[in-house]
């Protein structure tokens, strides 16, 4: 695992990304590598991160113009191969328009901008990106979304809970989420989007610690 | 080639909640309008195009509807079209 290497996509607009790349080089010991959107090479990257922010000025639709970029193009082959893919708010945005996750995140119920801790409970293990092997089962991380209500038709729903693919629910629903979902994977468990910053809760002097599991996750099988 | 103006019209899923049409709609009744039952807030988006017919046109502006500019998941798309 020495010369494993997290992919950190930037986009015009991402603002996440250096932090995501502080939390797995200065708390984890992971190296990362950034990754221009407008690249399609991923050969050299073991896992990738698709930060939190505002690709494209979030116009059209969040996330709806990145998902033409070169390297989402190519982000098809990668997941099929098995490895793993992290969408982080505005990530988890652009994996559900570019369709590696189904539903859509839209404008939250109250129309606030949130800003918040939240108190999360891990629902399912697939994909290992959650640590709940221990009773810990309900962990705390910040929040920091305009569009951030799931959204799904009723059949979807019931294929995401049929198929353990909700990965987070939150506590007390802040943005009007369809069954309180934070948080997704697809059927293999190697994709995972979140509206949640686990890159914000990875050291205790910034308010916790929560988030270090799921970005170690990435280096793990 | 002809070209043709396109006008399409991007809404929200009746399914899906709209908030910042509730939020206008409790504008709209503070200003005084009666008798407003829903308002609900959408995306017109104008488009000049070349094509040799209106259905090698209208292909097109499926293709951007359908890929582009609606998300399926929570979008309604209708378009008219004119020829210039």
């Amino acid at each position: 695992m020495d010369n494993f290497t997290v992919g950190v996509v930037v986009f015009p607009g991402s603002n996440c990304d250096r932090d995501v790349s502080w939390a797995l080089e200065g708390c984890l010991d992971i190296r990362t590598k950034y990754l221009w959107h407008e690249s399609s090479d991923l050969s050299e990257v073991d896992a990738i991160v698709l930060p939190g922010g505002f690709s494209y000025g979030d116009y059209l639709r969040c996330g709806a113009i990145a998902r033409f970029s070169p390297l989402i193009n190519a982000l098809d082959e990668f997941v099929k191969s098995g490895k793993k893919v992290l969408g982080i708010c505005n990530g988890f945005q652009i994996l559900t328009e570019s369709g590696f996750l189904p539903g859509a995140l839209v404008a939250n119920k109250n129309l606030n901008f949130i800003c918040d801790d939240v108190e999360l409970d891990i629902v399912s293990s697939k994909g290992g990106w959650f640590n709940n092997g221990d009773e810990k089962q309900t962990i705390k991380l910040p929040i920091a979304h305009g569009e951030g209500r799931y959204h799904c038709d009723s059949d979807t729903l019931k294929k995401l809970v049929d198929n353990e693919l909700i990965a987070l629910r939150y506590k007390n629903n802040p943005n009007g989420s369809s069954f309180d979902i934070a948080g997704i994977t697809n059927e293999k468990g190697n994709v995972l989007g979140l509206m949640p910053h686990p890159e914000r809760a990875c050291d205790e002097t910034i308010g916790g610690t929560d988030g270090l599991f799921t970005l170690k996750s990435l280096i793990l099988k | 080639m002809d070209q043709f103006a396109v006008k399409v019209i991007v809404r929200l899923r009746p399914s899906v909640l709209d908030p910042a049409g509730e939020a206008t709609k409790s504008a709209s009744i503070k200003l005084g309008a009666e008798g407003i039952k829903s308002l609900r807030i959408g995306k017109m988006i104008e488009v000049k195009i070349e094509g040799n017919d209106e259905n090698e046109v209208r292909e097109k502006i499926d293709l951007l509807c359908d890929r582009l500019f609606a998300n399926t998941v929570i979008e309604d798309y209708e378009y008219s079209l004119k020829k210039l």
